[in-house]
């Protein structure tokens, strides 16, 4: 792309800046810090120039949006045509509640809903278990059957929103629920529209709510992607999640890389089943942290893409555009955000926005300010929401597509995330892969390390964040209008699910649940048997019982 | 000479939340400043973190709890401890507790608490000026 003869003329000038100029700079005003870093650990060098991305082939490494390898954005025009979509993550306490937040949402022009369970439901109890208690609708919605989701959806046409759910463990159950409820309000089962987190593989080592031992929770996740294959053609089957792999400390490429092997794993399980890779791989898609660090973000982002592209048509041999897509949601960084002087996690929540949007994002979820304090309020999740608007129609970052694209420094990272990547994902491979990497806990090594690192860091004050190591004086103004889940609308939810259990037809219950008993057994697709069980009201408890009976629990590897 | 007994700590996560994050690097971070740690894992019901902390002979014990169900689950472990004779121990809570929280888990046993942004140094002081003030009473 660059001509050799004056690339070699730049790099003659640019040692001699550095050695006249710089250094004597230097001399009389020293630098902040002796090494500039991301979070990756690559050192963040003080100036970029062509030399740095004298490699690059403009065709193969960025291409054109919407074409091969997608570096630059999946589609033509991108946020010139439609903005992503605005979706945030919601739900507490009973399905009753939650159904007026919804609301609430898409009235304040949400496009599509979020669905938040609680610790329960993602562990597969019900309400009324033991191990339920004071849990009930405290970190999300408490859905134990099919009554709960028709009263969570109630008033809401399936066929006019899209829905996403994180659940993963008993994703099989969740979606099995959508489906009757669309059944039951007369959608055809191709109009509906949504998401499934259903990413097992990560909850091993960041997320940690694991039901089942991996073998078996890899099976239920490629049920999930055939049973969509066939009869949910418009429904996301998993999200492959880096998100909680980068709460959970994860460096960017950590991030980066992890997601992707466990991306790699998903397809190759699918393909064992003798899917068509052209057939399924168009509905994957990926969810991501956005993080303070607006260039590290970008490139990851970006890295991302081209990887994904890659691996698609080179390895797994995808001829469908669709199929290298890879579509991601973002939400910006929890952990990013203070519990100290609050109302800055606005500007913080602004950044990482604007990080996800520079990336190029397909949808984008904003954290409330409040969220490092308690769950958040109507009022902060409402300038979230607000944040998403304005960087859309007020920046103006949204009218040109990958404005940072050609930028030295964003090609520099992108370069060097993906050379990051494929030397992780080689060692990964070596090691046995993805879940033989779980057993002996490199993951959870990996991410408790850069997580201890980073403490340290900021504890030296080596990292400055704001409120916190640095700038601490000021008013330490708390909201005061935390939201609250009433205890006693859960006594009732308990109560409720007791009745529901005592009420349904038993004999339709039992047949229901001991087909796919019989299923487990055959090691068929269970999907099918279990929308017959939650149409019958058995509920998440009972189908997660079964399968911890007939599967194992899963031992938790401590790893500090 | 005197050997000194290292300072015990047991880290808990109770219920279900899975935010395991703060608890593992203060886990490291207590080991670092010379602690012996033990970590309970994830999940455990206060019947579990009680018989480990008796077992194990604790001097501290730290729960960890992101998930809001503080005011249910730390009640019922120190409950528990009263009822077992684990009044010396001391009790830590460390996470996502809101303001007007602090002084109902302090009725409840709880001596320290600490949110989120807390140097680790800071919790390893309080507990070695805790434990030398008990000592020394």
């Amino acid at each position: 792309m660059f001509d050799k003869e004056k690339m070699s003329e730049l790099a003659r000038r640019e040692a001699e800046w550095d050695e006249e100029v710089v250094q004597e700079w230097i001399k009389r005003v020293p630098e902040r810090m002796e090494r500039f870093s991301t979070s990756s650990g690559f050192e963040k060098r003080r100036l970029y120039t062509p030399n740095d991305v004298v490699g690059m082939d403009y065709q193969e490494s960025l291409g054109f949006p919407g074409g091969y390898p997608f570096t630059r954005g999946l589609h033509a025009t991108m946020y010139r045509g439609r903005l992503w979509t605005m979706r945030q993550f919601s739900g507490f306490g009973t399905a009753g509640e939650s159904n007026r937040r919804f609301k609430y949402l898409l009235d304040e022009g949400e496009t599509g809903l979020s669905v938040a369970f609680d610790f329960p439901t993602i562990l597969g109890y019900d309400s009324d278990h033991p191990l339920s208690v004071g849990e009930v609708g405290v970190c999300g919605v408490a859905v134990s059957s099919l009554k709960d989701m028709e009263i969570l959806f109630g008033g809401i046409p399936l066929d006019k929103v899209s829905t996403s759910m994180t659940i993963n463990g008993p994703a099989s159950v969740l979606l099995a629920m959508y489906t009757a409820l669309g059944d039951a309000q007369g959608v055809p089962r191709d109009g509906l529209r949504g998401t499934t987190q259903n990413d097992m593989l990560k909850e091993f080592f960041a997320q940690n709510l694991c039901i089942f031992p991996p073998g078996p929770s890899v099976k239920l996740v490629t049920d999930i992607v055939e049973f969509c294959t066939r009869e949910l053609p418009q429904w996301n089957p998993v999200s492959i999640s880096g998100y909680h792999i980068r709460e959970a400390g994860s460096t960017a490429l950590q991030e980066l890389a992890f997601t992707l092997a466990n991306g790699v794993t998903y397809v190759e399980s699918a393909l064992e089943r003798g899917l068509n890779v052209d057939d399924f791989a168009p509905r994957l898609s990926f969810f991501f942290a956005a993080h303070n660090d607006i260039l590290e973000e970008v490139a990851k982002f970006r890295a991302a893409r081209r990887i994904w592209a890659k691996l698609m048509k080179e390895r797994f041999g995808a001829r469908e555009s669709r199929s290298m897509w890879m579509r991601m949601h973002v939400q910006t960084s929890g952990c990013a955000l203070t519990a100290q002087q609050p109302v800055n996690n606005v500007i913080r929540v602004t950044m990482q926005t604007l990080a996800a949007v520079l990336g190029g994002a397909q949808s984008i979820h904003t954290n409330s300010f409040d969220e490092a304090l308690a769950l958040p309020s109507e009022r902060a999740v409402r300038t979230a929401l607000r944040t998403q608007q304005i960087v859309a129609h007020e920046s103006g970052v949204a009218d040109t597509i990958d404005p940072l694209g050609g930028a030295f420094s964003v090609e520099a990272l992108t370069d060097e995330m993906e050379e990051g990547f494929w030397g992780y994902l080689d060692r990964i491979e070596k090691m046995g892969g993805v879940v033989r990497c779980i057993e002996t806990g490199f993951f959870q090594r990996e991410i408790a390390d850069s997580s201890y690192e980073w403490q340290k860091e900021v504890e030296r004050n080596e990292r400055v964040v704001v409120g916190v190591n640095e700038y601490t004086s000021g008013d330490d103004w708390i909201p005061t209008r935390l939201l609250r889940v009433k205890q006693e609308a859960m006594g009732e939810q308990i109560e409720a699910v007791k009745r529901l259990k005592a009420n349904r037809d038993k004999g339709k219950a039992q047949g229901a649940l001991d087909r796919l008993r019989g299923d487990v057994e055959k090691d068929a697709n269970l999907m099918p048997a279990i929308v017959e069980a939650v149409k019958a009201y058995i509920t998440v408890g009972e189908v997660c019982d079964l399968f911890r009976e007939m599967y194992g629990d899963y031992q938790e590897l401590i790893v500090i | 000479m005197k050997v000194e007994r290292k300072i015990r700590v047991l880290v808990a996560k109770p219920g279900l939340d899975s935010h395991d994050r703060g608890a593992k690097v203060v886990a490291r971070a207590l080991r670092d400043g010379g602690m012996e740690v033990i970590y309970t894992g994830l999940r455990q019901t206060p019947e579990q973190i009680v018989s480990a902390a008796l077992q194990e002979d604790v001097d501290v014990l730290a729960l960890s709890i992101l998930s809001g169900a503080h005011l249910t689950l730390v009640p019922a472990v120190t409950q528990l401890m009263k009822e077992r004779g684990l009044d010396d121990v001391l009790v830590l809570a460390g996470g996502v507790i809101p303001e007007e929280d602090l002084q109902i888990l302090e009725e409840h046993g709880v001596a320290g608490i600490f949110g989120p942004g807390t140097p680790t140094g800071e919790i390893i002081e309080y507990i070695k000026g805790k434990l030398a003030e008990r000592a020394g009473a």
